[in-house]
């Protein structure tokens, strides 16, 4: 599995499209370092380009690594090799190919501003955070669907279909239905069903840490109680190590089962 | 006895020091000295006489002073409750105390128990004192013409119906409230029927409830202060006139908690403050004709939530910066004017260039005006969807409120940040006073 993992990993280290995705982070940090001089608004910034774009190259990546390698995947296949090993190699190449343009696309940019001596540094280190596990999330979504789908076109389309749902369907489901129901208590309602989308989980995890003003403004005592301690920090690290643990269990047995 | 007249007219700490001289008689009160006990030294004092306390600790339970003296702490001498008696009970019409240690009061449910009372006073100083564990710290009540000036009061309370207030005032007029520092009661001051007087350059931080309370008081004006990590901030209510400048409202947290909370104010002036971190900066309800002038927000979860019956107040010169939400109105139809402030996410353009945006302002998003109705919906505060939503309100308005907003938004912020109160006593400039004149006589502070 190593040997596949660092195969992808290089072969994708190599491509043309990592160093576009790492360039574009870099210059994006940069530029907006240097016109802000306020490190909390640029983490605000980054967070909402980080909570729409890397669930969405993540997806794209996955699906068309998948698919692009489908004649090497094959050869691997007639080879005395486990097969979750041929995938999990694969998928952990692209996330971990991805994890690392983002990381070293924005983190050089603030540690050159000096992000660790500043107030800002664990609001850095979440948001570090959060765009790793969003490209593992996604780009585990994209292999599972890749996998069960041999038609590219309906692949693709599947895939930006969930891109779409978890980053802006989701929330207007949501808000619906808290308009809704808003006779009843809805503090546990919003509270779970934020939790089952790891964009939402990770926006409240960056949240948490930015506007927690805002979000204390409640008489509800399950916010409260949520929003300000570290149980809900805890429990939200749990929820989004879940989000990545069940797609690659997803791929696991999928990859046992399917007939090439 | 001099004339109330010339009284009127000189300053309470210049008389004091003036009578001091003209007397001259004092008595010493030490542990080892021919008199031992204060009370023993009042009740052999005359008239404008001094009485000097040396280091050491009192115990003498309740005293009762009904002269007009000076009392005088020298290397800090403690006065001790033992934690079940009310400690300086004044009733003078000319009186100065200064630096004595005033500790262990003791919480009563039945009696208001004080640390220094002022009872039907004028006149009065109170000056450079320590007062730890009070119930509550310094009391006036039905009193005139007073200074308290430069005390430190830390209590621990721990709940709302067992505590204190730090300074309370009731039925009082022409008092000055000056840089106290105030932590760990109830209320940091509390104000009742008070009126023509001055609240300046204290810190008020920890306290239980609010920084300061204001009830039924007219024609006051504080600034200078800062507010601190109070549990609600700081509470004007049903009051008219009063001018609150260049104070400090910071990091009011928590699930009711406001740096300003204006109930019922009418025809006051609120210039030149900051609120910073605060869950609400101000919330405001039924009060009319207040004028916002150059304050600055920043950091808040809401910047400003305007409730019902708000009428011909007026925003402007204002800073907006950061907040979470910067305004929040939840009734349509109030005729306020929210012209010429600086919002930080004001998106329009200057075209020539001339200070002011082309483009009138929404500061009531869409968002804000969800939140309002379903408050648990903040879990989706910043999502992509929440920004659309946002964007499509800002294009055409539907829901929010169509006249709140502002026609003519600055694109620079306006200079000039409240410092408030700092330890140790503030700068105070006396020029900086704007807003209508109070009636300035008697006191003044040199």
């Amino acid at each position: 599995m190593l040997k596949i993992l660092k195969y992808s990993f290089y072969d994708l280290i190599r491509s043309r499209w990592t160093y576009i995705y790492c360039g574009f982070y870099l210059l994006f940090t940069l530029s907006l370092l240097w016109l802000s001089s306020d490190l909390s608004k640029v983490v605000i910034s980054l967070m909402n380009v980080v909570l729409l774009l890397c669930p969405l190259i993540a997806t794209m990546f996955g699906v068309m690594y998948y698919y692009n390698s489908r004649e090497f995947t094959e050869l691997l296949l007639a080879q005395p090799i486990r097969r979750t090993s041929i995938f999990f190699g694969q998928y952990l190449g692209v996330a971990g190919s991805l994890s690392a343009s983002w990381l070293i696309g924005t983190g050089i940019p603030f540690i050159l501003y000096g992000v660790f001596g500043s107030a800002q540094a664990g609001n850095f280190f979440t948001l570090m955070l959060v765009g790793v596990a969003l490209s593992f999330i996604f780009s585990g979504l994209a292999f599972l669907i890749a996998l069960n789908n041999e038609n590219r076109i309906k692949g693709f389309g599947l895939a930006i279909l969930v891109w779409l749902f978890f980053a802006v369907i989701y929330d207007g489901l949501l808000l619906l239905s808290l308009a809704w129901f808003s006779e009843y208590p809805l503090e546990k309602f919003s509270l779970t069903a934020s939790m089952l989308n790891p964009i939402d989980l990770s926006r409240i995890l960056i949240l948490l840490k930015l506007d927690i003003s805002a979000l204390m403004g409640f008489t509800g005592a399950v916010f409260r109680k949520f929003l300000g301690t570290g149980f809900g920090m805890s429990v939200s690290l749990i929820v989004l190590t879940l989000w990545i643990i069940l797609p690659t269990l997803g791929i696991r047995r999928v990859s046992l089962r399917k007939d090439f | 006895m001099l004339h109330p007249h010339i009284i009127k007219t000189l300053t309470a700490t210049a008389f004091l020091m003036m009578a001091v001289a003209l007397q001259g008689r004092v008595i010493e009160v030490c542990p080892e000295c021919p008199v031992s006990s204060i009370s023993e030294a009042i009740e052999l004092a005359q008239p404008c006489d001094t009485v000097l306390v040396k280091k050491g600790t009192y115990s003498e339970g309740n005293i009762l002073i009904g002269k007009d003296l000076t009392l005088f702490g020298e290397g800090n001498p403690i006065l001790d409750g033992g934690g079940n008696s009310e400690i300086l009970t004044i009733h003078s019409q000319f009186f100065h105390i200064e630096g004595f240690t005033i500790q262990n009061i003791g919480t009563s449910y039945t009696q208001d128990r004080a640390g220094i009372r002022m009872k039907e006073s004028q006149n009065f100083t109170i000056k450079n004192n320590r007062l730890l564990d009070a119930f509550f710290a310094i009391y006036l009540e039905k009193s005139k013409d007073g200074v308290v000036e430069n005390n430190f009061v830390l209590g621990q309370a721990e709940n709302e119906a067992g505590s204190g207030n730090a300074i309370h005032l009731w039925y009082c007029e022409n008092i000055i409230v000056k840089d106290n520092h105030l932590a760990g009661h109830r209320d940091g001051i509390y104000l009742e029927f008070v009126d023509n007087s001055r609240v300046t350059g204290n810190i008020a931080e920890n306290n239980l409830r609010y920084g300061l309370h204001f009830m039924f008081s007219n024609d006051n004006f504080y600034h200078h202060n800062t507010f601190r990590n109070n549990g609600a901030g700081v509470a004007v209510m049903y009051s008219r006139r009063i001018d609150m400048f260049q104070n400090v409202f910071e990091k009011n947290w928590g699930a009711a908690s406001y740096g300003l909370l204006l109930k019922e104010i009418h025809d006051s002036r609120i210039e030149q403050n900051s609120f910073l971190e605060n869950t609400v900066g101000i919330f405001t309800e039924t009060s009319n004709r207040l004028t916002y002038v150059r304050n600055t927000f920043a950091h808040n979860g809401w910047a400003m939530k305007i409730s019902g019956g708000c009428q011909q107040n007026v925003l402007t010169q204002n800073n907006f910066m950061s907040n979470s939400f910067d305004l929040a109105v939840q009734i349509a139809g109030m005729d306020n004017n929210y012209d010429g402030n600086f919002w930080s996410d004001y998106s329009g353009y200057d075209l020539d260039r001339d200070g002011v945006g082309d483009v009138p302002h929404r500061p009531m998003k869409l968002f804000s005006y969800i939140v309002t109705r379903t408050p648990e919906s903040i879990v989706l505060m910043r999502s992509l969807f929440v920004d659309i939503l946002n964007f499509s309100e800002k294009v055409s308005p539907i829901f929010t409120p169509e006249n709140v907003v502002d026609h003519a938004p600055k694109m620079k912020q306006t200079s000039g940040i409240a410092q408030g109160a700092e330890t140790p006593g503030p700068k105070i400039d006396p020029a900086a006073k704007p807003g209508h004149s109070l009636t300035q006589n008697a006191l003044t502070i040199k």
